[in-house]
């Protein structure tokens, strides 16, 4: 159980690499931002995999806390990318 | 009884690890901006989920905790991950940019000119 458990870490680390690469040249803002999402969802893949690995459940709140992160940062980016602001104040929309 | 919920385990955290692979993949191939938010949205939310109830199994079957922080955290990623990928694709559309140059069909085109019409009559 031990060896699949790091082979699978192995995978999932090896898949963030590539979204980072397509974080470092992704062409336009928006390709940066679901790179960023996608890494984030790896990220709580891997803290499950972990606390497996360890053997302790105090890992497991975190999971939370990275999804609630990352949607908020994507919620975030998308209003920046198309309005120029986050905080808007007109009700027209 | 150890050895299925062992079973168990390994087949959702081998599914979820296929599937972050097929969205890794596609978020590296795919030629579009749109086709990389469709391919980071559904697969990786899929693939998170599997391996989230694989840890929840292992951790209710094998070590006796019912842990439902992760059923919730399940639950929230379910709903939060396609709603992100969703605006974010919107968001760029507005902000001009292009899809790819294959692209059979683009149904937001005339909704765009419709509002920018109906704000200009205001």
């Amino acid at each position: 159980m031990t060896y699949f458990l790091w082979a699978a870490v192995i995978i999932i680390v090896l898949s963030i690499v590539a979204l980072v690469y397509r974080l470092v040249k992704g062409p336009f803002p928006s390709d940066r931002v679901v790179a960023l999402d996608a890494i984030g969802v790896a990220l709580i893949c891997l803290v499950g995999l972990f606390s497996m690995l360890i053997d302790t459940s105090f890992f497991l709140d975190i999971i939370l806390l990275l999804a609630i992160l990352s949607f908020i940062g994507t919620i975030a980016f998308s209003k920046f990318i198309e309005k120029g602001d986050i905080i808007t104040r007109d009700n027209s929309r | 009884m150890t050895i299925l919920a062992n079973i168990l385990v390994v087949f959702f955290i081998v599914a979820g690890v296929l599937f972050i692979v097929v969205s890794a993949i596609g978020l590296l191939r795919l030629p579009d901006l749109y086709t990389r938010a469709h391919a980071a949205s559904k697969s990786a939310t899929l693939g998170v989920m599997c391996i989230l109830l694989g840890v929840f199994f292992h951790f209710w079957l094998n070590e006796d905790h019912f842990k439902p922080t992760i059923l919730l955290g399940v639950l929230f990623l379910f709903i939060t991950g396609p709603v992100g990928g969703h605006i974010m694709s919107r968001s760029s559309y507005i902000a001009g940019v292009k899809p790819w140059a294959g692209t059979v069909r683009d149904d937001l085109k005339p909704e765009i000119e419709r509002m920018k019409k109906e704000q200009n009559i205001k």
